[in-house]
């Protein structure tokens, strides 16, 4: 149990950061309109590509003769980018629309 | 020094994502939030790639790196460059799956590396000696990164699969014990893992990743298809919240804030998203659609309804006054929204009033209708949320209704048995006359029966709701 407690205190700031981040993720889009529910959500799911900066440091760190970690290594900076790349792209293809109705109101 | 840098670059990555985050909820300033976003995570991407440092080393391998961002980049682009507006939602779901693949894929070459510093001469081991209960934690983190991701890669698979439906609705007799039970032997495995270490710890490991791989797909499975969105935004939160686990590990500031913003958000998104459809979290997940379905209609299916034919169609519109269009998934499959537009312009010219009601969660995603519209140039003011379009159906003529099932299925507000009950829908048998288009009598996404369509106002038109408007269209031209 002491542990524990131990852990927590050694990780204080890192804890502060995951419960502050709750309360702005929930603060930040508490007011959005239904219409922006799926463009918010593909533009949530672009944010968390931010995984992406893990991968590179697993593919950075691997050794050159550990093959597993360097094949998963390279799939998961793929998947990564596509995660971050498509989600942004595929976002402001949805925001385009609502940027060209604006305009012809 | 260039740490230093990076935690700078870190911090403005982090800033970059709330504000990013804060603008795409105002319909003004959301395509700026997502520059925003997207210019933040670059920033962090090359700051990582270039001045990342770990106790004086460098990354290296900058080919395999490169090359991964250029493979991922440019399929990326494609992908989201290239895919229908219809098909939106199955590709987000597609690359929030890639986002859990990736936090599982950290968690897989993270864990063997621990496994084997712990086989080897024990410099980590007397490392950690200074700090009980690090290595418990530092299992403890990798786990969860793997369970969650692997869950929400296998959950997103199903969910566009089912999406665009390759796969069908598919459960068995006590699924949902078999989930709960699948996920206590999950959550039972990894804690004796993290606890014991034992000598096997490798296989269990993997044991583990499998295990949840299969309650990924088992836990989206049942959850029908008018479900999807609510069930995306969920499994793209627990992405946020994978990668957040790959931010404990590296303690790396900008993962975490990154993901549990996202975490957050997702899980107040996804509430969000129940709201819009007047239903339960808990209801969504366990499956309301899938179970009771035959209970609800199946009295009443076999009504008649009546046909119309197309010249009539087109005369009834033709000579209305107020003409009011609620599009549906029909509308989106049948890539019709140009058509649409067109019958619209038309009708105007002949000095018809034309409105679109669009029910907040009309198609397969809230939001889906007003993009697929606006794609093809129907002006803002034309779209009636819902609210104003009740308001309106008093006073219309007609109703065309455009492959929309469920959302204006009177049984949500008459029969309390129904699945779809106490959503609120679109009250379209207010208005004179309703004219229906469908492909065929087949029930809806949610797979009930709609009694609208045997109702004496009611006239079905059968047939692809693209080639049925080119034909009104004609139709509208001579009469």
């Amino acid at each position: 149990m002491s542990s524990v407690f131990n852990w927590i205190h050694q990780h204080q700031a890192i804890i502060y950061i995951v419960v502050l981040m709750i309360f702005v993720g929930i603060e930040v889009i508490g007011s959005v309109p239904s219409v922006l529910h799926t463009p918010l959500m593909s533009g949530a799911n672009a944010i968390h590509g931010v995984v992406i900066i893990g991968a590179i440091i697993v593919m950075g760190k691997a050794e050159a003769d550990n093959y597993l970690a360097l094949a998963l290594g390279f799939l998961a900076v793929v998947l990564g980018t596509l995660n971050v790349v498509g989600g942004f792209v595929v976002t402001d293809r949805m925001l385009e629309m609502f940027s060209k109705k604006k305009k012809s109101s | 020094m260039e740490f230093n840098i990076l935690s700078l670059i870190y911090l403005l990555a982090s800033i970059t994502f709330i504000v990013g985050l804060k603008m795409l909820s105002h319909p003004t300033s959301a395509r700026k939030g997502n520059a925003v976003a997207a210019a933040g995570m670059t920033l962090a991407i090359f700051g990582t790639i270039f001045l990342y440092n770990e106790e004086g080393e460098t990354l290296g391998n900058y080919g395999w790196i490169f090359a991964g961002l250029a493979v991922g980049s440019v399929v990326g682009t494609l992908a989201a460059r290239r895919v229908k507006m219809t098909a939106m939602p199955e590709m987000v779901s597609l690359f929030n799956g890639m986002g859990g693949a990736c936090a599982a894929l950290i968690s897989i070459v993270e864990f063997d590396h621990l496994m084997q510093l712990l086989d080897g001469p024990g410099v980590l081991i007397l490392m950690l000696a200074d700090e009980p209960g690090a290595l418990l934690g530092l299992v403890i983190i990798i786990l969860l990164g793997l369970i969650i991701g692997s869950v929400s890669f296998a959950g997103s698979m199903v969910a566009w699969g089912k999406l665009n439906g390759s796969l069908r609705d598919f459960s068995f007799r006590g699924q949902q014990a078999f989930n709960i039970g699948l996920l206590f032997l999950i959550v039972g495995l990894a804690v004796y893992l993290a606890v014991a270490l034992p000598a096997n710890a490798l296989l269990l490991f993997y044991v583990i990743f499998a295990l949840s791989i299969l309650y990924g797909l088992f836990f989206v499975f049942p959850i029908g298809g008018a479900d999807m969105p609510v069930v995306i935004s969920l499994l793209n939160s627990f992405t946020g919240v994978a990668a957040a686990c790959g931010g404990f590990l590296y303690d790396n500031k900008v993962m975490l804030t990154g993901g549990i913003l996202v975490g957050a958000a997702g899980t107040l998104l996804t509430i969000l998203m129940c709201k819009a459809m007047n239903r339960s979290l808990t209801n969504v997940l366990i499956g309301a659609f899938g179970g009771n379905t035959a209970t609800a209609a199946a009295g009443q299916s076999q009504g008649a309804y009546k046909e119309i034919s197309l010249s009539d169609a087109a005369v009834v519109m033709s000579y209305a006054n107020k003409v009011m269009i609620v599009p549906g998934y029909g509308l989106a499959v049948a890539q019709a929204q140009h058509a649409c537009h067109e019958l619209e312009k038309l009708l105007t010219s002949k000095g018809v009033e034309v409105g679109y009601a669009i029910h907040p969660v009309a198609g397969r995603m809230p939001g889906h209708m007003n993009v697929l519209l606006a794609e093809a140039d129907v002006s803002y003011e034309k779209l009636l949320e819902m609210e104003q379009a009740n308001e309106e159906f008093p006073t219309t003529d007609v109703v065309l209704i455009l492959g929309a099932n469920d959302v204006v299925n009177p049984a949500a507000k008459a029969d309390p048995g129904s699945p779809i009950y106490g959503m609120p829908i679109l009250d379209v048998e207010l208005a004179k006359h309703v004219i229906v288009n469908k492909r065929s009598m087949k029930p809806g996404y949610a797979g009930i029966e709609n009694d609208l369509f045997f109702r004496p106002k009611t006239s079905m038109l059968f047939g692809d709701a693209k080639k049925v408007l080119q034909d009104l269209i004609t139709e509208v031209k001579n009469s």
